[in-house]
C-alpha cells in the first residue's frame, strides 16, 4: 500500500476550515505527552495552555489585548497575501507607526483636546504607510523583492527607536532612563472601553475585520488582488495594473500595521526599548493561518493570543519553563503550516501503484 | 545552579499548585504566597540568577511559613500587566518585579490590588503599597576601581558599559574615580554596547579596549564572555553579579556579588508581621547588599590593602568615593571639595568625571 | 599605530565576521536554490547548544563542531519538508523554525548554563602564531579557515561546476529544470540541508571560540545580519567574502571610535548601517541588471511537480 496525493481541483472549503482545528487538537495531544516527558502535569500544562484563557472570564480582557494588534497587522497582511506580495516588514512599519504617535504626543504634552489622539492614530497610519511605501518603490520600480526589503527595514526602525528614546525624546523626569515621557490623559484611551473590559484596540480590530470583509468581497479592488494572486501575468483587471496592486496593498498593511503600533503605545503608555515585541511576524503567521479571509483572521489571532496568554498561565501555575511555552508554539505552527496540504491534495491509499493514475494528478 | 536543585523546586512547585486559582480565600494559617518576576532566565548567571538566589535564600530562612512562585523572561512591555495581575488573583501578597522596565505596569497593577504589595526593584515610582529597592552597586565599583587602579600598569583601564543609564554612569564614575585615588594618572575608556547581553558584542568590544591599552576592564554588561577573553589575552577583569571565577580563574580579580536575599528575608518578614510599610531601599556595602568573591592571586596585598580598606570605610559610613572635588570631563568643578553628592544627585546623573574618555 | 596593534585590530574584526560568513555561506546556497529560509537565527542557536553540550559532555570539540553541523542540518529539514514535501509557505515556515530553535536551545540549555568549556584555539603550534605578523595567518579558531574555505568552495562550485549550474538552474527556472528532468525537490532539499549545517557551524563558532559558554540566546540576532548579507552580496560568492569582512570592519570601527572617544554618528546608526546598505545595494543592482536583479527568479515560491 501506498500514499499518494493527488490535487483538487479547487482548494477544500471543508479542510480550509477543517485543518486549523484538526492542528490544535494534535498539538494539544502532543504538548500532553511532551510536558508529561519533560516532568510537568502534561494534562494540566495543556489545559491552562489552551482552556484557561477561553473558559476564565478574568483572562479575556488579556487575550482582547493580545489578539488586537495581531489581528490589525494580520489583516492588512492578508490583502497583500491573496495577490502574492508578500511584506514581512510589518513589525518595522508597526514600530514607526509607534515612534511617529509618540512624536505627536512629545510635540502636545503640554495641549489637550479631542484632537490629539485622532491625530497620533492618522501619524501612525501614516509613518507605517510610508515606510511600506520604501518596499513598494523598489518592487515597482526596480524589481526588488519586497520579501528582502521590507525584512531589513525592520532592523532600521529598531535602532530608530533606540536612537529617539536614548536620545531626543528622553523622558527629562525619567531619572536618565531610555524612554519617552508617560502619554498624557489627552494622549491616552481607557484601558477598556465603557468597563466592558473590551479594550479599544479590539473593538478597532472588530470594525477593521468587517470593512475588510466588504472589500474582499464585494470590491472590484478586492477582486483584482485576487485575480493577481492567481495569475500575476495578466496586465490589468477592473482597472488596477499589477504595480497599483503593489502599492496599494503595501501602502494598506504599512498603515494597518501602523495602526497597530499606535494603539499598543497606548496600552504601555509610553516608548521604551521593550516595545517591540515580535507582534509585526507573529501576524505573519495569523494571516496566514486564517487563510488570509478576515473571518478567519480574527479567529486566528484570538488562537493565538490564546497561546501567548496561556503560555504565561502554564508559567505561573504549572511552572512550565517560558522556552517550552515557544517551543510549543512553534510546534502548533509546523502543525497548521503542515495541514495547509490537506486543503489543495487529497490523500489517497492505493494497494499497488497504478503505472496510468502514477504521475497523474490533476 | 544545580540542574537538580531546579527540577526538585519546580516539581515540588508543580505539586503545591494543583489546586490553583483557590489560594485566594486562603486560611489564616496559610503560608505568605510570595511571587517574583525575572526580566532574564533564572539561569542567566547574572541579574536574575541573582535574584532567584536571594529567592531561595529567603525559602530556606522563612521555611513553612512562605510559598513562593517565579515568572521568567517576562518582557517590559504590556504583557508584564496580566502576569503581575495573575500572581495577584492567585493568592501572593507580595509581589517582587526585578527590573526597572517594569515601573508603570507594576503602578498599574497596585491600583488594582490595594491588598497586595508590591516591590519594584530600581525603579523611582512608590505608592501606599508599592516600595522601591534598589543597591549602591557604585560602592562595589569603588572597591573594584581601587583594585584597578593598583593592579594596572599601564594606567589605562577600560569599562564596558550597555547603555548610558545612571546605573551605569554612576558605576563607570565610582570606578575612576577610585583607580584615580591610588594612582592619579589613571584613564578610563568606555565602551556602551547598546545591549545588556550579546556575548559576541561583548568579546569584540572587549578585544577593542585590550587592543587601546587597557589591562585591566570592568564590565557592566551581563555575560562572562569579557572575562573569558580577559583569561585568553592574559589580562584582567571583574565578575559582575556573581563570582564568575570558573569561568576565568586567572583573569576575575574578583567580583561585585548581588545579594538579594537579605532584602528579601526582612521584607517578607514584614508582611508576615504586619509590619510592611512603602519605603525606599538602597542598601550596599554595610547592609551586605553587595559583597565580594575571593581575591585571586594577582590581587597584591598592597590592592588588597587598598580595597579592604575602602571595604570597611563603607561599612564604618567614613568613606564615600563620591566626595569632593569631583571634575567632570570637561575639568568643571561639579563637586566641592569635602562635600559629598547626595544619592539624589547620583540616581539621575548623566556626566562622566575627569579622566573618562567617553564618546 | 604600530603593526602590531593593527593586526590586533584586524583578529577582532576577523573573530566577529567570521559566524556571520558562515551563516551567510549556507543561506546563499539555499537562495539559489530558489529558497529562502528565515530560521538561521533558530538554527544556530540550535547549532550553539549542541557544539557546547557535545564539547562538555565528550571532550572533544571536533565531535561538537559535527555534532553542530548535524543539528543544524537536522533542523533545516524540518524546514525543508514543509516547505518543500507539504508546500507550506517558506516566509512563515522560516520564522516558525527561529521560534522553534530559541525554543528548543533553551530547554536544552537550560541544563548547561553557569558552566565554561576551554576555547578552541588555532589548530597551528603557537610557535607559528608567535610573531604579530604570523598571528594573522596562524592564530585563528579552526572556524575562521572553514568559513573562508566555504565560501570559495562555494563561489568555484556555484560558477564552475555542473552541479552548481543545476542548482542555479533550479533557482531560476524550476519548472523547465523539472521538464529536462533534473530533481527539482531533491537538489532544494540538499540546499537547505547544506544551510542548516553551515548555520548550525555558525553557531558553534558563538559557544566554542567566541564565549565559550552556553546563554539562551547568545547569537543576539547575528541570523538575521546573515540574511541581510547575502542581499548585500547580490548572491555572489566572492562579493560575499568581501561584502562580510566591509561588516566586520565597520563594526570593529563603531567599537573602537567609541573607545578612543569619537562619536561620529549615533551608535545606532552604525547597528543599522548592514540593513540599510544592504537595500540600497538591492535597489543599485536590481537597477543595473534589470527588473530582479540577481536575486534567483524563484525565491521564495513554492514548487510543486505536477501541480
Amino acid at each position: 500500500m501506498r500514499l499518494r496525493l493527488e490535487k483538487r481541483l479547487e482548494p477544500s472549503r471543508r479542510m480550509l476550515v477543517l485543518t486549523p482545528v484538526l492542528s490544535v487538537v494534535a498539538i494539544m495531544l502532543l504538548g500532553i505527552v511532551i510536558f508529561d516527558g519533560l516532568g510537568y502535569d502534561g494534562q494540566q500544562a495543556v489545559w491552562e495552555l489552551f482552556f484557561t484563557p477561553v473558559l476564565d472570564a478574568y483572562k479575556w480582557r488579556d487575550v482582547a489585548t493580545k489578539a488586537a494588534p495581531l489581528i490589525i497587522i494580520a489583516l492588512g497582511l492578508s490583502l497583500g497575501n491573496q495577490a502574492k506580495i508578500w511584506n514581512i516588514g510589518a513589525e518595522g512599519q508597526y514600530i514607526v507607526g509607534a515612534i511617529a504617535a509618540a512624536g505627536v504626543a512629545y510635540s502636545t504634552q503640554s495641549l489637550s483636546g479631542f484632537w490629539i489622539i485622532p491625530l497620533m492614530v492618522l501619524a501612525g497610519m501614516a509613518a507605517g504607510a510610508a515606510y511600506a511605501a520604501v518596499p513598494a518603490v523598489l518592487r515597482t520600480r526596480y524589481g526588488v523583492s519586497e520579501v528582502l526589503s521590507s525584512l531589513m527595514l525592520v532592523y532600521v526602525s529598531l535602532q530608530l527607536l533606540s536612537y529617539m528614546v536614548t536620545g531626543p525624546w528622553k523622558d527629562p523626569d525619567g531619572h536618565n532612563f531610555p524612554q519617552t515621557a508617560s502619554l498624557t490623559d489627552a494622549q491616552l484611551l481607557p484601558h477598556d472601553i465603557w468597563d466592558s473590559g473590551i479594550p479599544p484596540g479590539l473593538l478597532v480590530a472588530l470594525l477593521a475585520a468587517a470593512i475588510f470583509y466588504v472589500i474582499v468581497s464585494r470590491t472590484v479592488f478586492g477582486f483584482s488582488i485576487r485575480a493577481i494572486g492567481e495569475a500575476p501575468h495578466a496586465a490589468r483587471y477592473g482597472g488596477f495594473s499589477s504595480d497599483g496592486i503593489v502599492w496599494a496593498t503595501l501602502m494598506i498593511s504599512g498603515g494597518m500595521a501602523g495602526l497597530a503600533g499606535v494603539f499598543e503605545l497606548m496600552q504601555l503608555g509610553r516608548l521604551n526599548l521593550g516595545y517591540p515585541s515580535g507582534y509585526g511576524f507573529t501576524a505573519i503567521i495569523v494571516s496566514l493561518l486564517g487563510r488570509s479571509h478576515p473571518i478567519g483572521v480574527f479567529i486566528a489571532g484570538i488562537v493565538l493570543a490564546i497561546t501567548y496568554v496561556g503560555g504565561q498561565v502554564a508559567q505561573t501555575v504549572v511552572h512550565v519553563p517560558n522556552a517550552t511555552a515557544g517551543l510549543f508554539q512553534a510546534l502548533l505552527l509546523f502543525a497548521i503550516l503542515a495541514s495547509d496540504l490537506l486543503v489543495r491534495y487529497r490523500i489517497r491509499f492505493s494497494i499497488k501503484a497504478d503505472p496510468l493514475t502514477e504521475r497523474g494528478g490533476a | 545552579m544545580s540542574k537538580f536543585t531546579r527540577r526538585d523546586f519546580m516539581a515540588t512547585a508543580a505539586a503545591a499548585s494543583a489546586l490553583p486559582l483557590i489560594g485566594a480565600s486562603a486560611k489564616a494559617a496559610e503560608p505568605l504566597k510570595v511571587a517574583f518576576i525575572y526580566i532574564g532566565p533564572v539561569g542567566d548567571y547574572g541579574w536574575t540568577w541573582a535574584h532567584d538566589k536571594g529567592r531561595k535564600e529567603m525559602e530556606a530562612a522563612l521555611g513553612g511559613a512562605v510559598k513562593t512562585t517565579y515568572v521568567e523572561n517576562v518582557k517590559e512591555d504590556a504583557s508584564a500587566i496580566p502576569i503581575l495581575r495573575d500572581l495577584a488573583r492567585q493568592g501572593n501578597k507580595l509581589i517582587f518585579a526585578t527590573s526597572f522596565g517594569y515601573m508603570d505596569q507594576v503602578m498599574e497593577v497596585a491600583k488594582e490590588f490595594p491588598d497586595v504589595k508590591f516591590e519594584h526593584c530600581t525603579g523611582f515610582k512608590r505608592a501606599a503599597n508599592v516600595t522601591t529597592y534598589n543597591s549602591r552597586f557604585h560602592e562595589g565599583r569603588a572597591v573594584t576601581g581601587t583594585i584597578a587602579g593598583t593592579v594596572s600598569k599601564s594606567g589605562v583601564i577600560g569599562y564596558l558599559g550597555s547603555f548610558k543609564i545612571p546605573e551605569v554612569v554612576m558605576g563607570v564614575n565610582a570606578f575612576t574615580l577610585a583607580a584615580q585615588a591610588v594612582n592619579p594618572k589613571i584613564q578610563t575608556k568606555l565602551v556602551m554596547i547598546d545591549s545588556w547581553f550579546d556575548p559576541a558584542k561583548e568579546t569584540a568590544a572587549t578585544e577593542t579596549l585590550a587592543n587601546l591599552g587597557c589591562d585591566v576592564i570592568a564590565t557592566h554588561t551581563d555575560s562572562p564572555a569579557p572575562l573569558q577573553f580577559c583569561q585568553k589575552k592574559g589580562i584582567f577583569g571583574f565578575g559582575q553579579g556573581a563570582d564568575m571565577s570558573k569561568f576565568a580563574p586567572k583573569a576575575q580579580l574578583t567580583a561585585i556579588q548581588d545579594i538579594w536575599g537579605p532584602h528579601y528575608i526582612a521584607r517578607t518578614k514584614a508582611a508576615i508581621a504586619g509590619t510592611w510599610k512603602s519605603e525606599d531601599f538602597w542598601d550596599g556595602i554595610k547592609e551586605g547588599a553587595v559583597q565580594f568573591a575571593p581575591y585571586n592571586a594577582s590581587v597584591t596585598a598592597d590592592a588588597q590593602a587598598a580595597a579592604n580598606k575602602v571595604i570597611e570605610g563603607y561599612k564604618a559610613g567614613s568613606y564615600d568615593v563620591f566626595t569632593g572635588p569631583i571634575y567632570d570631563q570637561a575639568g568643571t568643578l561639579k563637586v566641592k571639595e569635602g562635600q559629598k553628592m547626595g544619592l539624589g544627585d547620583l540616581a539621575t546623573i548623566d556626566w562622566y568625571v575627569k579622566g573618562v574618555q567617553s564618546a | 599605530m604600530s603593526m602590531t596593534f593593527i593586526i590586533d585590530a584586524l583578529v577582532t574584526v576577523i573573530g566577529i565576521t567570521t559566524p556571520i560568513l558562515l551563516a551567510a555561506s549556507g543561506e546563499l546556497v539555499v537562495e539559489k536554490s530558489g529558497v529562502i529560509n528565515l530560521g538561521v537565527e533558530g538554527m544556530m542557536l540550535v547549532g550553539a547548544i549542541a557544539g557546547f553540550a557535545v564539547t562538555f559532555e565528550t571532550g572533544n570539540p571536533w565531535l561538537g563542531i559535527v555534532i553542530a553541523m548535524l543539528a543544524g542540518a537536522a533542523s533545516s529539514l524540518i524546514f525543508g519538508v514543509l516547505v518543500l514535501s507539504l508546500g507550506a509557505n517558506q516566509v512563515a515556515t522560516g520564522l516558525a523554525l527561529t521560534i522553534f530553535g530559541i525554543g528548543l536551545s533553551s530547554l536544552i540549555g537550560s541544563n548547561y548554563v553557569g558552566i565554561a568549556n576551554d576555547p578552541l584555539d588555532s589548530p597551528f603550534p603557537d610557535d607559528l602564531a608567535k610573531d604579530a605578523f604570523w598571528r594573522i595567518i596562524f592564530g585563528h579558531s579552526p572556524f575562521v579557515y572553514m568559513a573562508v574555505l566555504l565560501v570559495l568552495a562555494i563561489g568555484y562550485f556555484l560558477n564552475k561546476t555542473r552541479a552548481g549550474l543545476v542548482l542555479r538552474a533550479v533557482g531560476e527556472n524550476d519548472f523547465s529544470a523539472h521538464s529536462i528532468g533534473y530533481p527539482v525537490i531533491a537538489i532544494r532539499y540538499a540546499a537547505i540541508a547544506f544551510g542548516g549545517a553551515a548555520s548550525g557551524l555558525a553557531g558553534a563558532d558563538f559557544s566554542m571560540v567566541i564565549s565559550p559558554l552556553w546563554a539562551e540566546q547568545m547569537t543576539a540576532g547575528r541570523g538575521w545580519i546573515a540574511l541581510a548579507l547575502v542581499v548585500f552580496a547580490g548572491w555572489r560568492a566572492g562579493r560575499l567574502l568581501a561584502g562580510s569582512y566591509f561588516f566586520g570592519v565597520l563594526m570593529a570601527l563603531e567599537l573602537y571610535a567609541k573607545a578612543s572617544g569619537f562619536a561620529i554618528f549615533p551608535s545606532q546608526f552604525w547597528a543599522a548601517m548592514p540593513y540599510l546598505i544592504a537595500v540600497i545595494v538591492l535597489a543599485i543592482i536590481s537597477s543595473r541588471d534589470g527588473k530582479g536583479g540577481k536575486a534567483p527568479a524563484c525565491l521564495g515560491k513554492p514548487f510543486i511537480p505536477n501541480g
